[in-house]
């Protein structure tokens, strides 16, 4: 389980990116971050990934605190930054130097086939289009059967349609070894694709406003009514935490019960 | 340029690194392209000088006294490699580039490295170098001569002088112009500092650090000639120097055209015996 408790991160000029985050994800849990631009999701991932440390607070993964970058934790960026200088396989393979090179060579060949680039193992990155290259990037974090894995925006440079195809090759992979995720994205859509959890968070500073249970069957049909009407409440926790002058969430769901009710 | 080429520059923010490679390593594309006629049109012109000026000699038109035509030149050039003169001189220049070379850019390169990796060792050293390195090189000549005598010492040291900066300053820039974002992907892989310099570092550096070892390259002939400018026996600047005082241009010229070849063939070593290094940065791109 990953655990972040009262969450803080000031940085050195004072900007208040986080504060006061409490969040806890259970283990195989896929929970979406989204907001606004500013609201810390990003510093948020990066914390969690030990890239930087907080002012105050712990992040927890199952009781070990996390103030480096830990090897049960993996991260895919917004960018695919692969390294140019290998090929596609070995930039799979980046992180495998602790295997031997039999089982490392079939874990790469298995990933690469899981993403469909099976036949791309011997090429460079630049050859390769953005959403090909984001899915090595992906396959080279997931190689390392992280029990954490972040994932920052990964798809936001994509166009609609490799995004979706790009989704499906994430959740492929997620099904072998069901690492517990965390995404942060801007895209309410995204969000309810991959996510069990949808977490609200408000700018200036970062924090969290809400958050909202996804639990749809999986695989999501995006054309279907319940998928519709979880993106309609995404959409609705985030217009309110736009809006600091409406009641709480609590109370405003409370009402819409209420107003059902009568 | 090919669509290859321009696929990911933007996207991964590599432009200038293979903007940079496409130097260290002109495209091997070139070799599978179909031969393009079009690059015969660059001999044109000093094809066609040398051969007006061969007829206008030839014709009585020119005496040819100061500017020798073509074929003086190259008869000048068979005599001296005939009576393996030219061997002598071709073989001392090389041997004080190679020296001055492997000392300047070893310096270059370790040096480059420090200030490069590490912000307080660039606060020591870069101000004094950036300082030293505003010394016109040939300046160092008298102190040189002074320090190490007058034999090949003193010229080795000139053009190690010469080759050290372009190389320092290539390196060093090379080092702080690695993407960060790349060297991240190094921290959450968890490589240590030694396997971070080698896996990452190193191969993002090459590209420039090639480009600043051809430039060194290049300033170490120019110096070599300063050098034995200086006073030598031999190399193919006493060529040149005894060519005036004997009033010879066409054993200049014919030291010139013999700078010229090593010169270019000295490059095209280096490029080669580098292009297993850079190879991933391979470009497909108009060869300029």
């Amino acid at each position: 389980m990953l655990n972040l408790s009262h969450l803080s991160k000031t940085y050195a000029d004072g900007t208040r990116a986080l504060t006061d985050i409490n969040l806890s994800v259970r283990e195989s849990e896929i929970v979406a971050l989204i907001g606004g631009s500013g609201c810390g999701k990003t510093t948020l991932l990066r914390l969690i990934a030990g890239l930087d440390r907080a002012s105050a607070g712990a992040i927890r993964l199952d009781g070990e605190t996390i103030h480096e970058p830990h090897p049960a934790v993996g991260i895919v960026f917004q960018e695919p930054r692969l390294l140019p200088w290998l090929t596609v396989a070995d930039n799979v393979a980046f992180g495998l130097d602790h295997l031997d090179r039999n089982e490392r060579k079939a874990r790469v060949a298995h990933a690469l086939e899981k993403i469909g680039l099976a036949e791309h193992g011997t090429r460079w990155p630049r050859d390769l289009s953005g959403g090909q290259q984001q899915r090595v990037a992906i396959a080279r974090a997931f190689v390392m059967h992280p029990k954490v894995l972040l994932l920052d925006e990964p798809f936001s440079a994509l166009d609609a349609f490799t995004r979706a195809s790009l989704h499906e090759h994430l959740l492929g992979l997620w099904e072998e070894t069901r690492p517990t995720v965390v995404l942060v994205t801007h895209d309410v859509q995204e969000a309810v694709t991959l996510a069990d959890r949808a977490i609200i968070m408000q700018p200036k500073p970062g924090r969290i406003f809400d958050e909202l249970p996804l639990a749809l069957a999986r695989p999501r049909d995006r054309a279907a009514l319940p998928f519709e009407s979880a993106v309609r409440r995404v959409l609705a926790a985030l217009d309110q935490s736009l809006n600091p002058v409406q009641a709480s969430p609590q109370r405003e769901r409370d009402r819409e019960a209420a107003a059902l009710w009568w | 340029m090919t669509g290859q080429g321009t696929i990911q520059s933007p996207r991964q923010g590599w432009s200038s690194p293979q903007g940079a490679a496409a130097l260290a390593a002109p495209s091997p594309a070139g070799k599978r392209r179909a031969f393009d006629g079009r690059a015969l049109l660059g001999f044109f012109l000093p094809v066609g000088i040398a051969l007006l000026w061969e007829a206008a000699v030839h014709f009585g038109l020119a005496q040819g006294r100061l500017v020798p035509p073509p074929s003086r030149i190259a008869a000048t050039l068979w005599a001296l490699a005939r009576t393996g003169e030219l061997w002598t001189h071709a073989s001392a220049t090389l041997w004080r580039i190679l020296a001055g070379f492997v000392i300047g850019a070893g310096a270059g390169i370790a040096v480059g490295a420090l200030s490069g990796s590490s912000e307080t060792l660039r606060r020591v050293l870069d101000p004094t170098l950036q300082a030293l390195r505003a010394i016109p090189s040939i300046a160092w000549v008298p102190l040189f001569i002074l320090w190490l005598g007058i034999f090949e010492a003193s010229k080795v040291a000139l053009i190690a002088v010469g080759v050290f900066f372009p190389v320092y300053l290539g390196i060093a820039g090379a080092i702080l112009s690695v993407d960060r974002k790349l060297v991240e992907v190094g921290r959450v892989f968890r490589l240590s500092r030694a396997k971070l310099a080698r896996r990452i570092l190193l191969p993002a550096v090459l590209p420039e650090a090639v480009i600043a070892l051809r430039s060194g390259l290049g300033l170490g002939f120019m110096f070599v000639v300063a050098a034995e400018f200086m006073g030598a026996s031999e190399g193919l600047g006493y060529l040149l120097v005894d060519g005036q005082q004997m009033g010879k241009p066409d054993q200049i010229l014919a030291a010139i055209i013999a700078f010229a070849l090593l010169g270019k063939a000295a490059d095209s070593l280096l490029v080669f015996g580098t292009r297993p290094l850079v190879r991933w940065q391979d470009v497909a791109r108009e060869r300029l």
